[in-house]
């Protein structure tokens, strides 16, 4: 078995602890990269080939010197625990079972990009990671390690996805409507506040102690050529072993289905979700992917959160849409009109479909609209959306006729 | 200064105009709904979207800002069919109720369908329902379903009012504008939420139901609410009479300048106009004796005004002029003093109760000519003028506009005043108390149904200009007092407003130069007088911490 980077810590009992963390090792990165020039920091990311692990995968090190060198007002460290995409459950573990690893991660971090204070912005439903991380970020303050250069604050999401979008989430921080912001301005130009604003996940945050410790080039070995490192796979669906999963990233969804067990159910393989609900459905010819950005963009779906819903033969296409289409039209925030009225009339369609009242060009219809309206909107929700839209239709078109009427 | 190409032509714009307001410049509209030059950019309709070279995919006009060298297309397939979809999406739950929505006629969805819509609709699903006909505030009538979302009206009351009385409550599809708990729309700027609001969701309660705009006629005027002059447009319906109950002015809308009021007007001087169709409005000349009121002619009034004039030596008679009056009628009327040698003249009357400005245009002074009639060298001493009458030093008291028995001094001295002048004159546009103790009384046109030129607060000359006929056999003020003028034997004066501006051009020094065509729709300013420009409104300014 591969090394585990991440999960390191799990096993330990009171891994949540200060005293647990600092025995197996933790703030040793800290201590040694509070020596280190703020730049070197950004540069070691930058070797190691760490990629945004909360979905759109985005160069970390590349992120971190977008912020303006000339900017002399403070700058923020937002982290993203809004973790929402459908599938996806590796931020609750690491925050329930590793906080300081966070913590830790994100000292690191603010030194690199100069910034004095952080936010964490947490999942309202995520009740126990929510406590565990608050009281570790008291034992932080009262050792010391938060309140000397650097301070916390914990923010609570009131239950929306759409803050889970980087934008969404610093409306949402500042108090306004969670709606996702137009760009530009990025936010390391103008984000939280009006200020140079990072805003990393917290499966990426914890990476960075690990690179500091070890080193760019290890990190980097252990993953492929354009990704480095491991990380969290959340496994769900008709598996042997639902869980969370830590693997280099260059392991295939073959591989990963194996290891959580194989295919429950009936035992075949219909499809699967490789990436959260808005990645694109495989089917089961195609899981012999590596289960990494480049990878599964070139199979056509996206790594996204690494989310991987696994469906056996026994489920209907038609319905595991209904259910996304039901999300899509609940989550969209309504800003702009694309999203606002597509993601409503495509659910209305699809429920349509499966209550036994669909004709056959309703199927062209959600593909067509799903179509017009990928590309045009604020954020990512809408063309994270259509990507099962299509995918189910296209890859399951027969399920779906065989419901229609006409 | 960045230099870029549109549609194949060449234009040079500012740093920081937008690809949507270079375009307008060029002829080539993009169009849009949630975007507003006076509001921030919110980018949420998605209909401007335009090609750019080298980009991808099409990206929003109104949050793109013109480069050097950037080529832009409106016109490709692509922006066709992108525009065409973004229309079937904004309608997708709209109700598509035109035939009993106001906004019909002067509507975003049905310009833009017509434009660049076109398409077969596909959506078969039950709409999405929402409140109708929720009043919003004491002017203002929304309906949710309506409504595109473009966030104008929210947008306008956080930046423009800072008042912040609206929002945009749930998500999705399900996403509607509404109130905040416990507040109304009742900031003094919340008409103008109806303006800007692109579709029929919000309507104007006062002109909601009276007319189908498709009837209504439109001249460029200027409010009358106050001395900031702000430039409206009048609408008035004279085509469908019976539509309104014979009301013919159907509404005032803001017209553009950046000098005065930007796009915005108040709600003060949007809903002043009532006094026009009112039914106290004097419509015919009339004389008061021993017997009663009767109704005379015109010829009549003037030859017996005229003859009163001459009987009465000029220290027994006081005009007492009015700043709702042009800049012409004070011409004519300071021609006329000047003629008989009458000194007694004022405008000031003290009002009952001063009123307030507030803290974006509307101003304390409630009238649109104060500046015009001290520039005319009508000033006085309006008390002195009633002390005099009430003592019996004077024989003629000519009276504009002005009630004096609800003015700002005791009502008993007014009518005792009024009582001992042996012929009082009463011009203007409604009746009131001191009409009902005139012994002459000559209708006045109001401000819509004639035009000429006001003088704001500023020093800046503003035209206004015929909307609507003059009710009965009312006249302009200056076209009365010429008529005297002519009947004390003053030679030709002409039945044109802009022969009394010349005059006043030729002896005013102020207005030296000043003519109705370099005036033109803009205003200009006084010699001398220099204009600060459309106040920043108080959403824009910058915030002071406390």
């Amino acid at each position: 078995m591969a090394e585990t980077v991440l999960m390191r810590n799990f096993d330990r009992a009171n891994s949540h602890t200060l005293a647990v963390y600092r025995g197996a090792g933790g703030y040793a990165a800290w201590d040694r990269a509070r020596t280190m020039e703020p730049g070197a920091i950004t540069e070691a990311v930058k070797a190691s080939n760490l990629r945004g692990l909360g979905g759109a995968g985005f160069p970390t090190g590349m992120k971190w010197s977008f912020i303006p060198k000339s900017h002399t007002g403070p700058v923020y460290l937002v982290v993203n625990a809004d973790e929402g995409e459908p599938g996806t459950f590796k931020d609750r573990y690491l925050l329930e079972r590793d906080p300081h690893a966070l913590i830790e991660g994100m000292l690191i971090a603010a030194r690199a990009i100069r910034s004095a204070l952080g936010f964490v912005y947490i999942r309202g439903e995520y009740v126990q990671p929510g406590r565990r991380f608050s009281a570790a970020v008291k034992e932080a303050y009262d050792a010391g390690l938060l309140g000397s250069g650097f301070d916390l604050v914990v923010h609570r999401g009131a239950g929306a996805y759409i803050c889970g979008e980087e934008t969404g989430l610093l409306s949402s921080l500042e108090g306004k409507k969670g709606w996702p912001k137009i760009k530009p301005p990025f936010p390391a130009i103008k984000g939280a506040f009006g200020q140079p604003t990072i805003v990393n996940n917290v499966e990426t945050l914890c990476c960075v102690p690990p690179i500091v410790e070890r080193g760019a080039a290890w990190f980097a070995g252990l993953g492929t050529k354009t990704q480095g490192g491991t990380r969290m796979y959340s496994v769900s669906g008709r598996v042997k072993r639902p869980g969370v999963y830590e693997a280099p990233v260059s392991i295939t969804l073959r591989q990963l289905i194996e290891r959580a067990g194989g295919v429950s159910g009936t035992g075949r393989l219909k499809g699967v979700v490789p990436g959260g609900g808005s990645a694109a459905i495989l089917r089961a010819d195609e899981i012999d992917v590596a289960m990494d950005v480049d990878g599964l963009k070139a199979a056509g779906s996206m790594i996204g959160s690494a989310g991987v819903v696994v469906m056996d033969e026994s489920v209907s296409i038609p319905e595991a849409l209904l259910v996304l289409a039901r999300f899509y039209a609940h989550e969209s925030c309504g800003q702009c009109t694309p999203c606002r009225e597509s993601t409503g009339w495509i659910y209305k369609m699809v429920h349509r479909i499966v209550d036994g009242h669909g004709r056959k060009d309703d199927l062209d219809t959600i593909l067509d609209v799903a179509r017009r309206g990928g590309g045009t909107t604020i954020c990512a929700f809408y063309d994270g959306a259509i990507g099962p839209y299509i995918s189910y239709i296209e890859k399951f078109r027969d399920e779906f006729e065989g419901l229609c009427r006409s | 200064m960045p230099k870029l190409t549109i549609d194949g032509k060449e234009i040079e714009v500012e740093a920081g105009t937008n690809l949507i307001e270079a375009a307008r410049r060029l002829g080539i509209e993009v169009p849009h709904y949630c975007y507003h030059p006076g509001l921030s950019i919110a980018g949420q309709c998605r209909l401007c979207m335009v090609d750019i070279e080298k980009t991808p995919r099409p990206t929003i006009a109104c949050n793109t800002q013109a480069a050097d060298g950037m080529v832009v297309r409106t016109d490709t397939e692509r922006v066709k069919q992108t525009r065409q979809s973004m229309m079937e999406f904004h309608l997708v739950n709209h109700p598509l109720d035109c035939p009993v929505c106001d906004q019909a006629g002067e509507c975003w969805l049905q310009i833009y369908y017509m434009k660049h819509g076109l398409y077969d609709p596909r959506m078969t699903d039950e709409k999405v329902h929402k409140p109708k006909a929720v009043p919003l505030g004491p002017h203002v009538m929304l309906d949710a379903e309506r409504c595109i979302l473009c966030s104008r009206c929210v947008r306008f009351c956080d930046e423009i009012t800072a008042t912040g009385e609206l929002g945009i409550f749930n998500r999705g599809d399900h996403s509607e504008i509404g109130l905040f708990p416990g507040r109304d729309l009742t900031n003094n700027y919340s008409g103008n939420v109806v303006d800007i609001c692109p579709v029929g969701a919000l309507t104007d309660r006062d002109f909601r139901f009276q007319v189908r705009v498709w009837y209504l006629d439109t001249a460029r005027s200027i409010c009358t609410g106050c001395a900031r002059g702000c430039n409206v447009e009048v609408h008035v319906n004279r085509r469908r009479p019976h539509h309104a109950d014979g009301r013919r002015v159907a509404r005032l809308k803001p017209r553009y300048n950046g000098e005065v009021n930007a796009w915005w007007l108040c709600d003060v001087g949007r809903y002043h106009y009532g006094f026009v169709d009112a039914p106290g409005r004097l419509t015919t000349p009339a004389r008061r004796g021993p017997n009663g009121v009767a109704e005379v002619g015109w010829d009549e009034a003037i030859a017996a005004i005229a003859e009163a004039l001459q009987r009465h030596a000029p220290e027994q008679v006081a005009v007492l002029a009015s700043p709702l009056m042009a800049n012409e009628d004070l011409a004519a009327l300071r021609r006329l003093l000047e003629l008989r040698g009458v000194r007694q003249v004022a405008f000031d009357v003290p009002p009952a109760a001063p009123a307030e400005g507030d803290d974006f245009l509307l101003r304390a002074d409630r009238t649109p000519n104060r500046r015009g009639a001290e520039l005319l060298g009508l000033g006085g001493d309006a008390a002195g003028i009633l002390a005099a009458a009430r003592e019996g030093r004077l024989r003629c008291l000519w009276v504009f506009h002005h009630d004096l028995l609800a003015a700002g001094w005791p009502a008993s001295e007014a009518a005792e005043a009024l009582a001992r002048v042996e012929t009082v004159i009463f011009t203007g546009t409604g009746a009131n108390a001191t009409s009902d103790r005139a012994h002459w009384v000559l209708p006045a046109a109001a401000w819509v149904e004639r035009e000429g030129t006001f003088t704001n607060f500023e020093g800046r000359v503003q035209r206004f200009r015929t909307a609507v006929e003059p009710l009965g056999a009312a006249l302009p003020e200056w076209d009365a007092v010429g008529r005297v003028l002519a009947a004390l034997g003053e030679p030709a004066t002409a039945g044109r407003a802009e022969h009394w501006f010349r005059a006043l051009a030729a002896i005013v020094p102020a207005f030296a130069g000043l003519t109705y065509q370099s005036i033109g729709d803009a205003g200009q300013m006084i010699a001398g007088a220099s204009s600060a420009g459309a106040p920043a409104p108080p959403g824009r300014r910058p915030q002071v911490p406390a």
